[in-house]
């Protein structure tokens, strides 16, 4: 919307730009409404039963939640297995981010490749990406079991997906002109995604894994309780217990852990860029 | 051609000489040493390490890896290959791939309407920083809490079924959209604001006068790639959690029936509603853009 | 002996644009060309067509000897080598040091490996200072390039296509972002390592006066051909206003 058409002085026109978005808004809330409708008829979902159950689960968490001293004494398994899911977070995402390097780079405009074979980098990019981590946990735990490489693959596949798009179009937009540059003075592919695409988007991707990590913490403690490991299968074995007040210092354990990775790539992200 | 000439150049003189940097080696330095290539190296040594390091520590349980892969690999075979429904029908597939829409829907409803007005506590160009600064961190902390863990929560707080989905999915979407609206918000003409406030407009007159109108575009594009993850999301816990969907079709699939063909068929279902909702998110993309 | 010609080069860009038609001209060595001509008429796509960033349709054009449009992949690069580009945005790579980037004009002459890694002899980076400081960007040579100006960074551009020691410089408007007296310095530049280097020079540019100025031979082209080839003084108010049809005649006719 045009914001000095509304500071000028024209009532005409103002009206006529008020009743349009009026009916605009109208027509816009109409639709949500209908949607909010038919998703909770076929959710089964109780507007007032939600709403009420907010402030009961505040006053449940608040009674129940909290850590007691069994829970504190098992602080120190949580914390091992808290490194677990971080280590394969860290891990897989290094290796996905390393060979999604690699992978995305025929797919970009940067080593001047046939353009067919770009096509296929992107088309094996979108199903990695487009089938979902869990479809890939629940595959994966027929061969691997309840394994921690069950979990290492599955978000291997799907972070690999993800950061071969993200890295193409950012390799893309960061080293065009550079690279274009190398080419002239007579350098080969390899050189120039050495000298030019490299220093030029390192930033960005070193900026892209950090992001990924933090995902992949989450994303692994949801895996996990498929694949009993790591923080997630022991929330999920304390969770089945009732022993709520050892599950609250897993969340708050989790919960310190993220904001520390976040707050670190926060600053890194400062630095880099 | 001779100036040029590498081998007979001249020595370089004096003035050129004491601008030149020397390794230790005698060599002459080439590249710079930024703070901020120095941290890059810092952050990706520090990665390798603590990769590795979890490569050596983690608990294998001695599975035989070349073995698994080769199994998995024939199980991809089938899966991707020989898709078929032996349990499930189409039209009770249909039906909960619509379920898990709607649970994301729902989630993105309820996470844009808290998300619009936590946005305005958060966006620097409005709101007091004090005030936005509790507000990021209250958003920090429920970002922080995985999704699933969530809805396990509300599970036992108000008992099994879509109302803890949602509200699980709900905490994250509005924490995700909280940061994405105020972002479009700061994004908008300083000067409006200002000369607004000055003609006595009261806040809500301005956030609905002026913000609105100028953030609304990006703010529905952001809402649109939210039901995205929301879907991904609905599905993971309806796997995890047992809150249906076809999420737990999936789960069903592969950890009851152990039917490869069954979860094919569900995964094709899923892989296809994924790509139409990311072919729809790459279009308004590219029209707010 | 032309060291540069053009034989009825023709170039189509995706079967649909005509970027050229049937362009024929020759360069002969030490000579300083500028081409001018509107928008979108073509005057990139002829530098490039010459270091086969970009493929000609049609036509042979020849460069010290070879058929550059038969070159194969090693053919290409021993091209490229010897006909360095300046560009307008610069295209250095913003990250790393002055000196690295001017290192970067030897790449065509590295294998491939010693090229990755980054292995520069200790020759050529004295080379590199020595160039650094003709173009008065000594102090600069440990700055990362992101730090520098418009004017420093295009010296630098200049930098690392001596480095290659070529025979032709192909200068791709290299003062349309740059201020008028960061312009002159580049253009003086650039005459002056065409006179006492005997490098030869062909420029594209947006601006008439710079052109009539420095080139001692003016090519004018309007959509895909060439309206005018001659000197700058037999350059008249009519043929620039044939070079750019109506208004942006009008701009320039100051000129004269
Ligand atoms: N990579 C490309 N693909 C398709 N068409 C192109 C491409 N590059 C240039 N063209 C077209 O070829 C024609 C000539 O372009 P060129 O860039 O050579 O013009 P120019 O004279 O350099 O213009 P400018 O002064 O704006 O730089 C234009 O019509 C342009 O749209
Ligand atoms: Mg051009």
């Amino acid at each position: 919307m045009d914001q000095t058409q509304e500071k000028a002085p024209r009532p005409q026109d103002q009206t006529s730009v008020f009743v349009t978005r009026k009916r605009t808004f109208t027509l816009a809330f109409l639709g949500v409404a209908l949607i909010f409708v038919i998703s909770a008829v076929a959710t089964d979902y109780e507007v007032i039963g939600g709403l009420e159950s907010i402030p009961k689960a505040v006053v449940w968490m608040a009674r129940h939640f909290i850590p007691d001293a069994k829970a504190w004494s098992r602080l120190p398994y949580i914390l091992s297995k808290l490194s677990e899911t971080a280590l394969v977070s860290v891990a897989v995402t290094v290796c996905a981010a390393i060979c999604a390097f690699f992978f995305s780079l025929p797919g970009t405009k940067t080593t001047k490749t046939a353009p067919w074979i770009a096509r296929i980098v992107r088309i094996i990019a979108a199903f990695f990406r487009n089938v979902p981590d869990i479809v890939w946990a629940i595959l994966l735990l027929f061969s691997f079991g309840e394994n921690i490489l069950t979990g290492f693959f599955a978000l291997f596949f799907a972070t690999f997906g993800m950061l071969t798009r993200t890295f193409i179009e950012t390799i893309d937009e960061v080293s065009a002109s550079c690279v274009e540059a190398l080419y002239a003075t007579g350098a080969t592919s390899l050189q120039t995604v050495f000298n030019g695409v490299i220093p030029s988007s390192l930033p960005e991707i070193v900026s892209w894994v950090l992001y990924m990590i933090e995902t992949n913490i989450r994303s692994s403690t949801l895996i996990g309780m498929l694949t009993a490991t790591g923080i997630g299968y022991l929330f999920d074995l304390y969770y089945k217990r009732m022993d709520y007040s050892s599950a609250s210092l897993v969340v708050i354990s989790i919960v310190i852990l993220v904001i520390a990775i976040e707050i670190l790539s926060n600053k890194i992200r400062k630095v880099i860029m | 051609m001779s100036e040029l000439d590498i081998a007979g150049q001249p020595p370089l003189s004096l003035e050129i000489s004491q601008y030149i940097r020397k390794t230790r080696g005698g060599k002459i330095k080439t590249a710079t040493k930024s703070r901020s290539d120095h941290a890059i190296k810092i952050t990706i040594f520090v990665l390798l390490t603590l990769t590795i390091y979890g490569f050596a520590t983690f608990n294998y349980k001695n599975v035989d890896i070349a073995k698994a892969l080769a199994g998995t690999w024939s199980n991809i075979k089938v899966l991707f290959g020989q898709p078929k429904l032996t349990y499930g029908t189409w039209g009770g597939s249909l039906k909960a791939l619509f379920v898990t829409f709607s649970l994301g829907a729902l989630a993105t409803i309820f996470g844009a309407i808290i998300a619009f007005f936590g946005s305005l506590l958060c966006a620097k160009n409005i709101a007091n920083s004090f005030v936005a600064n509790i507000t990021k961190s209250f958003v920090a902390f429920i970002r922080a809490v995985p999704t699933i863990l969530w809805v396990l929560i509300f599970t036992v707080a108000a008992g099994l079924g879509s109302v803890a989905a949602v509200i699980g999915l709900t905490f994250h979407s509005a924490g995700y959209l909280i940061k994405a609206y105020a972002e479009s918000i700061e994004e908008m003409d300083e000067g409006t604001i200002e000369a607004l406030k000055a003609s006595g407009a009261s806040f809500w007159q301005i956030v609905f006068q002026a913000i609105l109108p100028s953030s609304i575009s990006r703010m529905t594009a952001w809402t649109f790639l939210r039901f995205e993850i929301n879907f991904t999301n609905a599905l993971a816990v309806g796997a995890a959690a047992g809150v249906g969907g076809i999420g737990f079709d999936l789960y069903m699939a592969g950890n009851h029936y152990f039917d490869l063909r069954e979860l094919g068929f569900i995964t094709y279902i899923v892989v296809a509603a994924v790509i139409l909702l990311e072919m729809i998110a790459t279009k308004i993309k590219a029209t707010v853009r | 002996m032309p060291i540069l010609e053009f034989k009825n080069v023709s170039k189509i860009y995706n079967n649909t644009t005509k970027a050229l038609t049937d362009i024929s001209f020759s360069v002969s060595e030490g000579e300083f060309v500028s081409i001018i001509g509107p928008s979108g008429s073509g005057k990139s796509t002829i530098l490039r067509c010459i270091n086969r960033l970009v493929d000609a349709t049609q036509g042979s054009i020849i460069f010290d000897g070879h058929d550059i449009k038969q070159a194969d992949k090693k053919e290409i690069r021993q091209v490229r080598k010897k006909a360095g580009m300046i560009f307008q945005h610069y295209n250095l790579v913003d990250r790393l040091s002055v000196i690295e980037n001017v290192l970067h004009g030897r790449l065509g002459y590295k294998s491939v490996i010693s090229g990755v890694i980054g292995h520069y002899t200790e020759a050529e980076k004295e080379k590199a200072f020595q160039i650094l400081a003709m173009l008065g960007l000594t102090e600069q040579a440990y700055k990362r390039c992101d730090e520098l100006s418009g004017g420093q960074k295009q010296r630098v551009g200049i930098a690392r296509s001596l480095m290659q020691e070529p025979r032709l410089i192909l200068c791709d408007e290299p003062i349309a972002s740059l201020d008028p007296s960061s312009s002159k310095i580049i253009m003086d530049y650039l005459s002056n390592i065409n006179e006492t280097m005997k490098i030869t020079c062909i420029a594209n540019l947006h601006q008439v006066d710079v052109a009539l100025r420095y080139a001692k031979r003016i090519i004018g082209i309007t959509a895909g051909q060439i309206v005018y080839d001659g000197p700058p003084e037999k350059l008249t108010k009519a043929k620039i206003y044939d070079i750019y049809q109506s208004d942006e005649g009008e701009l320039i006719t100051d000129v004269k």
